[in-house]
């Protein structure tokens, strides 16, 4: 086995046991380059299959093309598509205005993804968040409990021994389950590079830009970059010195924001 | 380039400087996207400190407004030699399940030692833990070398200190360096300092470790996590130790059913064989009754099946261990409740210092030798032959120890 083959490995094993080990189980799909590769291990690790809900968090702020995708392979791919999205906040206009990064993705992702697992009853969440990502996404564990107000108690973790996961919850949590926590960003585009994953083309460069990271149109800037192919994605990486979330406007409005966010339950 | 990361655990007691010596590493490796240099640069200056390596690890508002580590933090970073995972580690006494959590992910160890104030508790802790889990090699760096004016004496007293304790725990130094992590002296380059010092710098050190070997030639054991029905009846589980081949005879455990392996399953392809480390799903020519946590065995090897086991275990809960009491023992996809029916040895995991013997109560961060029996059979090992089938933890509310098996009782 090689490198990519491990990962993949390790990350097949997760996903097996959290579905073995939780009845009420879904993935969120932001349909983004991780998710949509996490997508891609489940579908492998159940033959083809994807046996639990896939559930997208719309924020009605997505680019275009992320909804055209998620339309096309949802089909293509038999997919129980869950769009959850909180109705309320969006009939109060909550949208990304500058100073209210904080609240607008919380309405709008966190407590549409509140709203969902309180509707469905899910007790476990598939999500494609890395550790090189972030440096708060690097204190994660595979399997995390999250308490009833969607807290992650992050000054208290349970202990996670080799490859023996969480597998009890109690009544009033849900666990996370972070199958590409050891992956980075460049093993994934490797990854995706080998097996002929499906992207939004929004990551390919147009006209000398392209997007590193996608989310909601207004907060995600696009970096300057040639990289029109997978390919060059996976040559231009080896050699970059931009981090890969400098495009995220939520990462950064203010000191620990993203730690804030997170211990209120944002991924 | 060798392809596979090394994954690295830091571990020391708290303020030896291991947050330090990662943010120094990568920073003189240029392994640091700018902006997260800058980013640091601001929130130093807007906290009126110098540019604080350890900030780079250290990204909780927790970890930076008190200077310690909270929880284990991993990063990335290549040399010209190969690829790191490196597991920063926290030092503070509080914090030991979580120390626990990212040792238990690591290939091998780094113990810092600050140079003044020498050996410290957690400086033997971690060192007694690491063996625990089954790490045998580690380099030791005696840290802070600028404090005490590089002086060859100072370090040679510690190293030599340190050196004898691993010994009594049965671990080896491949190589005790001498180091200033804030001023960069023998991390990523060599000192002018330290000229007394011949040896490798850090980064040699780590670039010239051997990644450990792999299990593939060792006796097939194929633990089972799961059965799917979607078309076909598909047996998927994990390659804990040795290659699973198609047309290979398998004894089943525990039942003890002999079948042979019709074909390996994947999604789209039918490996001939499978490694370990390989999550495969497996179609049996015999119809056999099968369920998670049953193992697939060499029919000439095959692991033990009892309800009786000596290990070795560490109590990371605050509330204590009776003898007797109910736990859940969780070995590879094994689940079985069960009790500890005796506490041989209590030993204080710094001074490993006796606290009782034939005792009734296990405290927190204490290691005890003990005999756990299942209410069922399970299928182990002794953790030196199959680490996977050899190592476990005890669950009461949460997970509280972690251990390996010493001796099976039949």
């Amino acid at each position: 086995m090689d490198h990519l083959d491990q990962l993949e490995n390790d990350s097949i094993y997760i996903i097996r046991e959290a579905y073995k080990e939780f009845k009420d189980i879904a993935m969120l799909w932001s349909i983004g380059k991780d998710s949509t590769t996490l997508l891609y291990l489940v579908r492998k690790a159940f033959y083809g299959h994807v046996p639990f809900p896939v559930l997208h968090l719309d924020t009605s702020y997505k680019f275009r093309e992320i909804y055209t995708f998620r339309d096309t392979w949802a089909k293509q791919w038999h997919l129980n598509l869950v769009i959850a999205r909180n109705k309320d906040a969006l009939a109060r206009k909550v949208r990304p205005d500058a100073g209210n990064k904080l609240t607008c993705c919380g309405e709008l992702k966190t407590e549409a993804l509140k709203q969902a697992i309180k509707e469905h009853g899910y007790r476990a969440i598939l999500l494609g968040i890395r550790r090189d990502e972030h440096g708060i996404r690097a204190k994660e564990r595979y399997f995390s409990p999250r308490n009833n107000q969607f807290q992650w108690d992050y000054k208290n973790q349970p202990a996670e021994l080799w490859d023996l996961y969480k597998n009890n919850e109690s009544a009033e949590e849900h666990i996370r389950v972070h199958p590409l926590l050891h992956w980075t960003e460049l093993d994934i585009w490797r990854y995706i590079q080998r097996e002929k994953i499906p992207i939004v083309d929004l990551y390919l460069a147009k006209n000398g830009k392209r997007y590193r990271s996608i989310g909601c149109e207004p907060c995600c800037s696009p970096v300057s970059s040639e990289a029109d192919t997978v390919d060059k994605i996976v040559e231009e990486l080896k050699t970059t010195s931009i981090s890969e979330r400098s495009g995220r406007a939520q990462d950064k409005e203010r000191a620990y924001m993203m730690q804030k966010l997170r211990s209120m339950g944002y991924m | 380039m060798n392809d596979f990361p090394l994954k690295l655990v830091i571990t020391g007691h708290v303020d030896h400087g291991k947050s330090t010596l990662i943010g120094r590493l990568l920073f003189d490796t240029g392994s640091l996207p700018d902006d997260k240099i800058t980013e640091i640069r601001q929130i130093c200056s807007a906290l009126g400190k110098e540019f604080e390596f350890g900030y780079i690890l250290d990204n909780l508002e927790e970890e930076r407004d008190q200077g310690i580590t909270i929880d284990t933090t991993q990063i990335f970073f290549s040399s010209k030699k190969r690829h790191y995972v490196i597991i920063d580690a926290p030092g503070h006494v509080e914090f030991i399940k979580n120390m626990i959590t990212g040792a238990s992910q690591a290939d091998t160890a780094v113990i810092i030692i600050d140079a003044e104030e020498g050996i410290r508790e957690q400086t033997k802790r971690h060192a007694f833990i690491l063996g625990m889990l089954g790490i045998k090699k580690v380099i030791v760096l005696i840290n802070k070398m600028d404090r005490v004016g590089y002086d060859q004496e100072r370090f040679t007293s510690v190293k030599n200190a340190y050196l004898d304790f691993l010994n009594e725990i049965g671990l080896h130094a491949i190589q005790s360096i001498p180091i200033s992590a804030s001023n960069g002296d023998n991390v990523a380059t060599g000192s002018s300092h330290i000229s007394w010092y011949q040896g490798p710098t850090f980064l040699e050190a780590l670039d010239s470790f051997e990644v450990p070997n792999s299990l593939k030639n060792a006796p097939l054991r194929f633990a089972v996590q799961d059965i799917y029905n979607f078309s076909k009846r598909i047996i998927a589980g994990k390659v804990v130790s040795g290659t699973l081949r198609q047309g290979d005879a398998v004894t089943v455990l525990p039942s003890g059913e002999k079948t042979q392996v019709r074909s390996l399953e994947e999604y789209l392809r039918n490996p001939d064989s499978a490694e370990t480390g390989k999550c495969i799903g497996v179609m049996t020519t015999d119809k056999i009754f099968c369920d998670r946590g049953y193992i697939f065995s060499d029919p000439r090897d095959t692991p033990a099946i009892t309800q009786q086991f000596r290990a070795n275990i560490f109590w990371m809960d605050k509330i204590s261990c009776k003898k007797g009491q109910q736990i859940i023992f969780r070995c590879s996809t094994q689940e079985a409740n069960g009790k500890i029916t005796a506490i041989h040895t209590v030993i204080n995991s710094s001074t490993l210092e006796l606290m009782g013997s034939d005792t009734d109560e296990i405290k927190n961060r204490e290691v005890a030798q003990v005999t756990i029996r299942t209410d069922r059979p399970v299928i182990i090992e002794p953790h030196t032959k199959t680490p996977e089938l050899g190592r476990f933890v005890l669950v009461t509310d949460n997970v509280s120890a972690g251990g390996i098996i010493t001796e099976v009782l039949l």
